[in-house]
């Protein structure tokens, strides 16, 4: 899948290897903006008070 | 030349194969792809997020501290004397008398700063009415206080509670205090400077620690204590862990902030 991703950039191989890069940089940050908060979400916190 | 033929013939099919797409190489990459995100966002939960709201939380102690400079307290003691500005001479350290008492704020209103040195030289985090989740997971407050426990500086025990792990992580390392270690609340009025006494660690349901006289029901008040709850261990709610500070003295804002914190305090106005 990878492999084949690879062969679909354009260009020779420094433009490819820039490429990926910022394609994959791309995906870390809408991962930490967007996906971990929303992701985040879905786990209760430890409880911090006390109470009865 | 038969065999040069033959390595030719072998040669070429060679490159159609690679570009095809096997499922299970697929799979395998798609479950290597998936690992990897689950760690990712892990190190983003425990580390890198607590890292980032950490810092939101202190941007907004710092506004707070800038519009309580703008806009002093009204509830503040009117200067007894006039300082001269042709005499620009230290400050003597006189009695700065019974602190000051602000009026409750409403519900999740941000309403004083927590400033602890133990836990960093830029440590300053707002406290907010309340302990519910509106309070405690929130990138601008994150320190929230007990609305049955009293206010700073008041006679009884003024009791907050703030979490250990993710969002911010105020308390991360509450059990690294030191005996003597001064915790701050910083105030539209002043700093109310508490000295750290000690720890202690109870079950979720043990409401003493917010007694006036924490551990003592039914006691009348007569010292002035800070109580810190968070969650113990890392990750659990399994118990509680208690820091407990007592008063030591205040310093109103007029006066500037005690030494100990004038450099945080100046570098937060910036």
């Amino acid at each position: 899948m990878y492999a084949a991703l690879w062969r679909l950039l354009p260009g020779p191989l420094w433009v490819r290897i820039i490429t990926a890069i910022v394609v994959v940089v791309a995906v870390l940050a809408a991962l930490v903006v967007w996906v971990f908060p929303l992701v985040n979400e879905l786990f209760v916190p430890p409880e911090v008070t006390v109470g009865e | 030349m038969p065999k040069l033929a033959r390595l030719n013939e072998e040669a070429a099919p060679r490159r159609p194969r690679r570009a095809k797409l096997s499922l299970v190489g697929v799979l395998g990459e798609i479950l290597v792809t998936a690992g990897v995100l689950v760690l990712l966002f892990l190190g983003w939960q425990v580390w890198l997020n607590d890292i980032i709201v950490g810092a939101q939380q202190t941007t907004a102690a710092n506004e707070l501290a800038e519009k309580w400079d703008d806009a002093p307290a009204t509830s503040a003691p009117a200067a007894t004397a006039t300082p001269d500005p042709a005499v620009e001479a230290p400050v003597p350290p006189v009695d700065p008398g019974e602190p000051v008492i602000a009026a409750r704020p409403a519900t999740a209103e941000s309403f004083a700063n927590l400033i602890v040195p133990r836990l960093g030289a830029d440590y300053r985090r707002p406290i907010a009415e309340g302990v519910g989740f509106n309070v405690l997971n929130n990138r601008t407050t994150g320190v929230g206080h007990y609305p049955q426990t009293q206010m700073p500086g008041e006679v009884g025990n003024f009791a907050i509670a703030a979490h250990r792990t993710t969002y911010g992580a105020p308390f991360h390392d509450i059990n690294t205090l030191l005996v003597g270690d001064n915790i701050y609340v910083e105030t539209a009025d002043g700093w109310y400077q508490y000295v750290y006494r000690g720890t202690e660690y109870v079950r979720p349901t043990g409401v003493g620690v917010l007694e006036p006289v924490p551990q003592t029901a039914g006691m009348a008040a007569t010292d002035r204590v800070i109580t810190l709850t968070s969650c113990h261990p890392y990750f659990s709610s399994a118990e509680r862990v208690i820091a407990y500070g007592v008063f030591e003295t205040w310093f109103p804002r007029a006066g500037g902030p005690p030494a100990e914190i004038a450099t945080l305090v100046e570098a937060g106005a910036n």
